[in-house]
């Protein structure tokens, strides 16, 4: 049964996609043929479908988003970009709240990496904006491939061993404790390797901010295996960074043009909608057969921005 | 929702306007998209155009449409369309906010490295808004 439905919804999905194949060559072709109202249409539909199988794959939002829309629809990409960012900024919004709030997200663990991120991100950003499209292409295929490689090989560690906090955590009292509901016990957690992470993060935030992706995907490695959060507090952490990181970036594709109300505005409600609906299906659905899937999606989407770019399958 | 009794103040002030921050903005996106969708106030790009100018890149639409970039929008907002502006733009405001909130309390705790991190992400976020970075187009 619950296969079944997963089955049905990545047929649903591709054959919407299938659908803007046929209509991408239609407005190609002859604007006229397609009524503008379609395009938000399809879009809304897609993004809705795009949230819950990003609650079920245990990704962001904003990663799925990206690839699948730059590559199936016929927004240039600084439209999808910019999109993409407050995509991820709306999500990372509506989660942060609670997630603080819980104990979870780590406020003073979070402050330092964002501040790095979010000046990054800005760089990014007029970098991602200077470029080519067939540059942004191929190197937004590329790094969706990158991060199908590390969603498939990295692990990831519930409760890393810290045998002592870095120098630099340890003045800046990164640490805490949170009460974990399914044990019922409180874990108290520190870090190590900080300076190497903040190091990391300049290359997160130019990423996030170029490719419009949010950066849950590359957060959540360094936070759980390199600097040793546990596995809740890097998720939440992650998930609350993107809240700071993006807006950033989000600014700059803002001020310079790359938002269009008509593509930003029914892909957020979409896929916070989508989101929702994914949380109540979380409950009955097989988590790794849903990440498998979305894996597979990513894949699909990233060699198609990768042969976009290289002008292979335009 | 009950916060933790281990969660630091800051953190719950942060929370707090977070949290009203986000649902302030989405209620008025999708008030303003409404307003857009049924044609309340009229667009400055006919509905019908865009598929013209979505293909293009920004830089290309800016010079196209002739909308300047940065803040200039501000003066478009009684155009259906660029009214959803006001609601993108707050949610990208909220986190500044939100930062503004927690400098007193670091301030009061004496926490002088943290006050001295949000008071640069707060001037940070504020330059990114400026639209004094402006990216080439191509």
């Amino acid at each position: 049964m619950k296969i079944r439905f997963v089955i049905v919804l990545v047929l649903l999905i591709f054959s919407l996609l299938t659908c803007n194949f046929a209509f991408a060559e239609t407005t190609a072709s002859n604007q006229g043929d397609v009524p503008w109202w379609i395009w938000p249409l399809i879009l809304f539909i897609a993004t809705f479908i795009l949230g819950i199988l990003a609650v079920l794959g245990g990704v962001g939002g904003g990663v799925l988003f990206v690839p699948i829309i730059g590559g199936f629809f016929p927004f240039n990409m600084d439209f999808v970009r910019g999109a993409g960012l407050f995509v991820a900024l709306a999500g990372a919004l509506a989660a942060g709240p609670g997630l603080l709030k819980r104990g979870f997200a780590d406020l003073r663990l979070a402050i330092p990496l964002a501040l790095i991120a979010s000046a990054s991100s800005i760089v990014g950003a007029m970098i991602g904006l200077a470029l080519p499209s067939n540059v942004v292409n191929t190197s937004l295929g590329l790094t969706i491939l990158m991060i199908v490689a590390i969603m498939l090989l990295a692990k990831k560690s519930e409760y890393p061993e810290v045998k002592k906090a870095d120098a630099l955590s340890q003045a800046l009292r990164i640490n805490g404790i949170y009460n974990e509901i399914s044990t019922g016990k409180e874990i108290e957690w520190k870090i190590h390797r900080t300076p190497q992470a903040l190091f990391l993060f300049i290359a997160i935030g130019i990423m996030a901010g170029m490719f419009g992706l949010g950066a849950g995907w590359a957060n959540v490695p360094v936070l759980n295996l390199l600097m040793g959060a546990p596995l809740k507090v890097s998720v939440a952490t992650s998930k609350f960074l993107l809240s700071i990181t993006d807006t950033s970036a989000a600014w700059i594709y803002l001020n310079n043009g790359a938002v269009i109300p008509m593509i930003v505005v029914p892909s957020i409600i979409g896929i916070m909608l989508g989101s929702v609906v994914g949380v109540r299906i979380l409950a009955k659905a097989k988590p790794k057969v849903v990440r498998y899937i979305v894996i597979g999606m990513l894949l699909f989407a990233g060699l198609r921005a990768l042969l976009k770019g290289l002008a292979i399958w335009k | 929702m009950t916060a933790d009794k281990n969660i630091k103040e800051e953190q719950i002030a942060y929370a707090k306007w977070l949290d009203w921050g986000m649902k302030i903005g989405l209620i008025l996106l999708i008030l303003t998209f409404i307003v857009y969708l049924i044609g309340i106030l009229s667009p400055q790009i006919p509905i019908s155009e865009l598929p013209k100018y979505w293909k293009m890149k920004a830089h290309d639409y800016l010079v196209s449409a002739g909308i300047h970039p940065g803040w200039a929008w501000l003066n478009l907002i009684t155009k259906g369309d660029f009214l959803n502006f006001v609601p993108i733009a707050f949610l990208g405001a909220v986190t500044v906010l939100c930062y503004i909130r927690i400098l007193p309390i670091f301030l009061k705790k004496k926490d002088f490295a943290y006050f001295v991190f949000a008071l640069i992400e707060c001037l940070i976020l504020i330059l990114a808004a400026s639209g004094l970075l402006q990216a080439g187009g191509h």
